[in-house]
């Protein structure tokens, strides 16, 4: 009764959108809000930008002087002042290499035991630990390749290897403990999750009847895994390849504290080397002088030239193998 | 052996094959861990959490600066990319258009994937460059740049599992589009957006790349922002490489704390998730 009765009285009620009204009413909170948030949005984009900018500005010293020859020339010499970047594109190849041959096969298999073969709950704990190796911060894989990986690799795994494939120039020369073999043990560890990870949800997308199809031809779980399944997942599986391989070639702690900082391009993997990102790491605070500094920053340059590319074509294989799968299903 | 046999063994042995990939895909978690504890649990006592390193060489001290250092350092990431990036997030699931959501997607995409050594020299070149000298300032900034993109990816996907009725309830109410936000859509999904930002904290958390020339190091306690500062993972590889028995294992007892913090953090945020994900398949 009071308040019609104050109705009545003339005196309108005040509403939220009057203590608003000098923006407009809430029509102006919104557009407030709207402008502040594409602000923050924008942000990601204004800073990826930024970033290319800045290297590419800090780095012109050493485009000029060195061009496109920076990536094929073999020598690094700080003193006389004179950079090239093979032996680091090199190390970073190689190491990335043999990260992958160990970590895409295991990777794989394990992706299509969770997905394809495994009791549900078992797949989801092993998943859980996979995902919890994924977390494990780089320096701390760095710190057990020091003390753990390395002396392993020099007293039992690299001498194995030789008496075995010693006859492959891969697997001659002395067996020091770090360099490009152990770097690229570790970097197998460190991107193996996300394989696992990533090709296991892309199998796990691809549609239960195409596997009831083949089960009920009369197939068993591998076949239908293996030539049903697979088939259809192929184009992610390769995209989450490329991620693990952008991850690896960007890896920065733990192949600095293994790969044993020789800047040579040797044929042995049991030999030291260096990585881009191992350089950059090592050498970024003493580099005197601007041309040495900017040619480390070339160098970061390159390195995310590459990283960016490859995860960018990950990204688009990635998905479009989920939105096919999504569109069948 | 008849063909439907040959079969069955083909079978039986990926399986076992694929398997056999699965435990070795999990064994190296259990060997970190392993060795983690073995080594570096004894080491862990109070004069290690209270105490300044000791002089090059000299036995005994500890990481006190280093642990409240991480800490400065992680704070300044959260106070630079925490609310760009939620706000961000927002944007992208409440208010984005076409054009502006799918570039600053793409744009985060990217910025996750740059090598953590390539934002070190970023915030060398925007911070230290400028400042002309190494500061907690400029590490906090590196974190906060890598921790931005993620941040932005989450809080939308969060955002975005909100029912769209939701919306609509407060919409009809009279409500205008952000109140709706703040007050029916966020509180909704609040859990989910928290937990995002922790995990990504942890993620940075362990980062020694973006430091090394940003933050650099510091064996005192860091005064102020604008002084370089330690950090765990900057200590711990630095440790790793000096030749001091001591200083390794101090390096062990470091990276297990870093590393039980980060999989403490993991653990839980995973379980809070998976149960908000039960009980929204049970509603």
């Amino acid at each position: 009764m009071a308040t019609s009765n104050t109705a009545a009285a003339g005196v309108p009620p005040r509403t939220r959108p009057e203590r608003w009204k000098w923006l407009g009413g809430t029509r102006g909170v919104d557009l407030i809000a709207r402008l502040v948030t594409l602000a923050a949005a924008l942000s990601v984009l204004v800073v990826m930008v930024w970033l290319v900018i800045e290297l590419w500005q800090r780095s012109r010293l050493s485009r000029h002087q060195f061009g496109f020859h920076f990536l094929v020339d073999r020598f690094w010499d700080p003193v006389f002042g004179h950079f090239g970047a093979l032996p680091f594109v090199y190390g970073t190849l190689v190491t990335a290499a043999v990260a992958m041959v160990i970590s895409v096969p295991l990777g794989v298999g394990a992706a299509i035991f969770l997905a394809e073969l495994a009791p549900r709950g078992l797949s989801d704990a092993l998943t859980f630990l996979v995902e919890l190796l994924a977390a494990v911060p780089s320096v701390v894989f760095g710190l057990v390749g020091i003390f753990v990986v390395i002396p392993w690799v020099r007293t039992s795994f690299g001498p194995f290897l030789k008496t075995v494939f010693g006859f492959i120039p891969l697997f001659q020369g002395p067996v020091y403990g770090g360099g490009l073999l152990t770097a690229g043990l570790v970097l197998a560890i460190m991107v193996l999750p996300f394989i696992v990870s990533i090709s296991r949800e892309i199998l796990l997308s691809v549609p239960v009847e195409l596997r009831e199809g083949a089960l009920a031809l009369g197939s068993t779980h591998w076949e239908a895994t293996w030539k049903v399944v697979m088939p259809t997942a192929r184009t992610g599986i390769l995209g989450s390849i490329f991620l693990a391989l952008a991850r690896a070639l960007g890896e920065t702690m733990a192949v600095t504290m293994v790969i044993g900082g020789t800047p040579q391009i040797s044929a042995s993997l049991f030999a030291p080397g260096y990585s881009i990102a191992a350089v950059i790491a090592d050498q970024f605070t003493e580099a005197t002088g601007d041309l040495y500094l900017q040619s480390l920053v070339e160098l970061g340059l390159v390195l995310l030239g590459i990283t960016v590319v490859l995860h960018a074509v990950a990204r688009v294989l990635v998905r479009a193998t989920t939105e096919k799968a999504r569109g069948a299903a | 052996m008849n063909r439907l046999t040959w079969r069955r063994t083909v079978n039986a042995v990926m399986s076992v094959v694929t398997a056999l990939c699965a435990l070795a895909a999990v064994t190296p978690l259990l060997f970190v861990l392993g060795f983690l504890t073995v080594k570096g649990a004894s080491s862990i006592n109070w004069a290690f959490l209270t105490q300044l390193p000791k002089p090059t060489g000299e036995v005994g001290g500890g990481m006190a600066n280093a642990i409240a250092g991480s800490g400065q350092l992680l704070l300044l990431a959260a106070l630079f990319g925490v609310p760009l990036g939620v706000l961000g997030g927002i944007y992208l699931s409440e208010f984005g258009g076409w054009a502006v959501p799918l570039l600053v997607r793409y744009a985060a995409d990217l910025l996750v994937s740059v090598p953590s050594i390539v934002i070190g020299i970023f915030a060398y070149a925007v911070v230290v460059v400028r400042m002309g000298h190494f500061s907690a300032l400029a590490g906090g900034f590196a974190l906060g740049v890598m921790l931005l993109p993620i941040v932005v990816t989450n809080t939308e996907q969060f955002l975005r599992t909100v029912p769209v009725w939701l919306r609509e309830g407060s919409l009809a109410l009279g409500a205008g589009q952000w109140k709706t936000i703040v007050s029916v859509v966020i509180p909704a999904c609040m859990q989910g957006i928290a937990t995002g930002i922790l995990l990504a904290l942890a993620r940075v958390a362990g980062e020694t790349a973006p430091l090394l020339f940003t933050a650099l190091n510091n064996s005192y306690w860091a005064r102020g922002w604008q002084q370089p500062v330690a950090s765990l993972p900057v200590m711990i590889y630095e440790y790793a490489l000096s030749p001091y028995e001591d200083y390794h294992r101090q390096a062990w007892a470091a990276a297990l704390i870093l590393l039980a913090l980060v999989l403490l953090v993991n653990v839980l945020s995973r379980l809070v998730l998976a149960r908000r994900m039960a009980s929204r398949r049970a509603a």
